[in-house]
């Protein structure tokens, strides 16, 4: 129970921060439809994490609430992916990091639909359906920057240079994992990486884009082992109106 | 046996035709019913108990749809009542009723299309159209424009 219970979270936590992330847009986006786009996104990325979450806390049984687990736990207990955290930066990095998560959210989301635990393919299958956006969505916007002016090719250049070694990360199997794969939870990360740099590697060459030739990936924020400095500054902004006033409602 | 408390259960069926009085919140001019969101009615001892899906999982409406719905029932005079979320099947815009589709394309919404995006402009009725995004006002719409007469029009995508 306790690996699924962490399962749930890597799940939950990857869909809320990268929500929040996504959220930070809101008002601010370079267009209109871009404005309109990415709260869209955040707020199917969110309602996800709301199912994954609420799952958790049943399975823990330890009386909390999806809302306990995302507002009331500090960085070390979170177990997004370091992606996820990245911030916005400019929205070459924006769509980059969206891309990089969509093309492994996507097909391990399908795979889920299949899980041995009933819910969990219940959730899958109902995030599935919004996830097939983002990802058009997300490989539209990079083909389109990528291969568009001198400038904005540049900018998704270096997004991809600074974003690739964060991609590795969800496909790194840990004992974890190893116990979802073999009572057919999950699917083995690393089973779901050929597709991926398939998939990836095609969106990016239509795109123009060089993919780094390093291999090295950051780790440490599925396990919570080494989250990077950037979770702490946006929980203190996603958690502040729970933790000044536990328990306000609207 | 009392006969009393039979006579309150109204049938599913009935409950159903006033379901078909409460309004989409987001696009009023279709119903929950017609929405294809109730899955599930059915009487648990003196409980009415809904079964609701919702139709992309963070929509702000769900929550407002089963406020809506819980308002409307007990001014039918259901005393018990409880709304429940039902996850599976997920929801697909393929229970749109019929007239739904019509309802949305004289509101100017393109009603969804197996195609993939609008088969015509709501407003000239013009097949050549160009899409502008996947997303829109709400989640379960993207934004179009027809390229005859202009107009920007919404059009409820299909999952």
């Amino acid at each position: 129970m306790e690996a699924k219970f962490e399962f749930l979270c890597r799940m939950g936590d990857s869909a809320l921060i990268l929500g929040h992330r996504i959220s930070e847009w809101c008002g601010k986006a370079p267009v209109l439809e871009e404005d309109i786009a990415l709260p869209n996104i955040a707020l199917d990325l969110i309602g996800q994490t709301q199912m994954w979450l609420a799952y958790a806390a049943e399975v823990e049984g330890a009386g909390r609430t999806a809302d306990d687990l995302a507002m009331r736990r500090d960085v070390w207990d979170f177990r997004n992916l370091l992606l996820v955290e990245r911030p916005n930066g400019d929205f070459a990095q924006t769509m980059m990091r969206q891309l990089l998560f969509d093309a492994w959210h996507l097909p391990m989301l399908r795979a889920l639909t299949t899980s041995s635990d009933e819910r969990i393919s219940e959730i899958a299958a109902k995030a599935v359906k919004e996830v097939t956006y983002h990802y058009e969505k997300s490989s539209e916007m990079v083909v389109a920057l990528g291969d568009g002016t001198e400038e904005s090719h540049a900018r998704m250049q270096s997004a991809l240079d600074l974003l690739w070694p964060f991609s590795g990360e969800a496909f790194v199997s840990d004992t974890i994992d190893h116990e979802m794969a073999t009572t057919a939870v999950a699917p083995a990360p690393e089973t779901l990486w050929d597709d991926y740099e398939a998939s990836i590697t095609g969106i990016l060459s239509r795109a123009t884009l060089t993919v780094p030739k390093t291999r090295f990936s950051h780790k440490g924020g599925k396990s919570g082992a080494m989250h990077s400095e950037h979770l702490g500054h946006l929980l203190t902004q996603m958690q502040w109106l729970q933790r000044a006033y536990p328990d306000a409602r609207w | 046996m009392h006969g009393g408390s039979r006579k309150m259960r109204a049938e599913p069926e009935t409950i159903m035709q006033w379901l078909h009085e409460v309004p989409d919140p987001e696009i009023p001019v279709i119903s929950v019913v017609d929405l294809g969101v109730i899955r599930d009615i059915q009487w648990l001892d003196d409980t009415l108990e809904i079964a609701v899906t919702p139709t992309y999982s963070g929509c702000p409406a769900t929550k407002i749809i089963a406020l809506d719905i819980e308002t409307a029932l007990r001014d039918k005079g259901v005393a018990k009542l409880r709304v429940r979320t039902q996850l599976s099947p997920p929801w697909t815009t393929d229970w749109l009723t019929d007239s739904a589709r019509e309802k949305l394309q004289a509101y100017g919404i393109a009603p969804p299309h197996p195609a993939g995006g609008p088969k015509s402009c709501p407003r000239c009725g013009s097949e050549q159209l160009t899409r502008i995004s996947q997303f829109g006002s709400t989640p379960c719409k993207a934004q179009w424009r027809c390229d005859a007469c202009l107009e920007p029009f919404d059009y409820f995508k299909c999952i």
